[in-house]
């Protein structure tokens, strides 16, 4: 099997000691395990998430993006861009995008980016680990690593906004995509196809700004995950994770519920599927532990 | 900005469609819009919109330029994008907002204390100081935005958040001081300075 290798965008929750640290090491067990190599585009700047509109103007934004696809471009010629958070993901490629359908934007990025002797050639395809994952190495493949199948364990596929919307999956849609609940029982694990919370908001940025809105719709999320009989969550969003993960404490005071629902990343149980350790799945990075993979990866 | 803002009131006098057109991110699009709601109905916040995006649709094309510009409707986007994969007439509802809300920053019609669009500039420059989101200082800038005691009051009413963020290794008290951020962050900031100058040119001459 052929080694794959991409042009890795981390961005900046992935850090250490930061929100999704705990992704990064499990994304870094499951491209282990699948042969694929990321190259960390170097020296790499923050995309402005999906916050950035309010400061900063159309410009000043997308080329925030325009700098890290450059250096992209110069240090990892003829790789793909792969990224792992869905802001990230969405924002560089929507940065390539508009750079593709405006010649005087791409032009005046260009213009802005000299100013540190950078050019952007815009020609590197972005895309996230989800299709690297579905579209490049396949079910199949993934299944024949499979070692440690997640049997016994009933998982909501929380999809989420950006990572399906604008751009989403190729041939998924955007009210219903398929794919993570097709991840999941590759993985041996149950499925719940009807979860029907799989792409709802979860307040994003506004978690922040605007706790008690975010929180209503957070607690909407996990209550249905419980109604379906869920044993944990899955997502591929670093947000949603957070979001979703960090808040139910405060969500049990203001509801008077009893949420103790594990939110894991799809690369957290593909490494425990994979048969890597606790460590290694960085389930010690969960603040709600997910106590089903821990009895697994202990197997 | 209230210069800029007396400057664009007098250019575009009572057409605030063709200033939306003009200086709003895909603005070009509103005209498209044909009211029929499906953006409203599917805002995961569409309670907490005073005017949803169609009504602020129809606003600019009746030239309700301060009740639009001036609403903090558009700062309750949490960029989900629903609103543009359903919109029959594919308008960039979710640029068009951003659009409306960073023009509005611009001009300084903000609500004052609108706590989006104070998260949104903390955010901006925490991250351009070093390249990278500082999340320690990003959480801390927002709790005391509204002074000591309330900074005290929100740190304490997250406290065994943090705890267990430490606990995960997922916060690190330590980013306090230095923290994350690339080799040489003032290079970034003059090619960003770069881009915002050439954004106010275009800002400046457009008619």
């Amino acid at each position: 099997m052929a080694n794959r290798e991409y042009s890795f965008y981390p961005g900046c929750s992935s850090q250490k000691g930061a929100t999704s640290s705990n992704y990064l090491t499990s994304v870094q067990s499951m491209c282990e395990e699948l042969d694929i190599t990321l190259n960390e585009i170097p020296d790499w700047n923050c995309c402005a998430a999906s916050i950035g509109y309010g400061s900063g103007g159309v410009l000043p934004r997308l080329t925030l993006s325009a700098r890290n696809i450059a250096l992209s471009e110069e240090h990892n010629p003829g790789q793909d861009i792969v990224a792992t958070c869905a802001a990230c993901w969405l924002s560089t490629r929507e940065a390539s995008e508009r750079f593709d359908q405006d010649k005087q934007l791409f032009a005046e990025t260009n213009e802005a980016l000299a100013e540190a002797g950078l050019t952007l050639k815009n020609d590197a395809p972005i895309k996230h680990m989800a299709e690297v994952l579905i579209q490049d190495v396949g079910y199949d493949e993934i299944q024949s690593k499979v070692k440690k199948p997640l049997e016994g364990v009933k998982i909501a596929g929380y999809v989420g906004c950006q990572t399906n919307r604008p751009f989403g999956i190729a041939g998924e849609s955007y009210e219903n995509p398929k794919y993570l609940d097709k991840l999941v029982e590759t993985l041996g694990a149950d499925a719940i196809p009807e979860y029907e919370k799989k792409v709802q908001c979860c307040g994003g940025a506004l978690a922040f700004s605007e706790p008690e809105k975010s929180q209503e719709m957070i607690k909407g999320i996990i209550e249905a995950a419980y109604d379906n009989g869920a044993d944990m969550i899955v997502t591929p969003c670093p947000l949603c994770q957070a979001n979703t993960e960090i808040y139910q404490d405060q969500i049990n005071e203001r509801y008077g519920t009893k949420f103790n629902m594990p939110i894991v990343y799809y690369s957290t149980l593909m490494s425990v599927a994979f048969g890597r350790s606790a460590k290694d799945a960085a389930l010690d990075g969960q603040v709600i532990p997910a106590k089903k993979l821990e009895d697994i990866a202990a197997k | 900005m209230s210069d800029m803002n007396t400057a664009m009131v007098e250019r575009y006098r009572n057409n605030f469609l063709k200033e939306v057109e003009s200086h709003v991110e895909e603005g070009e699009w509103v005209k498209m819009c044909m009211q029929c709601g499906v953006c409203s109905g599917s805002c995961p916040l569409g309670n907490a919109w005073a005017h949803p995006p169609q009504e602020l649709f129809m606003m600019i094309r009746a030239g309700k330029r301060e009740e639009v510009l001036t609403s903090d409707s558009m700062w309750m986007c949490t960029s989900c994008y629903n609103c543009i994969v359903r919109c029959p007439r594919e308008l960039p509802i979710t640029h068009i907002m951003h659009g409306l809300a960073h023009y509005a920053k611009r001009l300084g019609l903000v609500p004052k204390k609108q706590p989006t669009n104070e998260f949104a500039e903390i955010f901006w420059n925490n991250m351009m100081k070093k390249g990278r989101v500082n999340e320690l200082k990003l959480g801390l800038s927002m709790y005391f935005k509204d002074g000591f005691s309330q900074g005290i009051k929100n740190a304490l009413a997250n406290q065994k958040l943090g705890q267990s963020m430490m606990k995960a290794k997922r916060m690190n008290p330590m980013e306090i001081i230095g923290g994350h951020g690339i080799k040489n962050p003032s290079e970034l900031q003059k090619i960003i300075q770069k881009a915002q100058e050439i954004e106010d040119k275009k800002l400046q001459g457009a008619n």
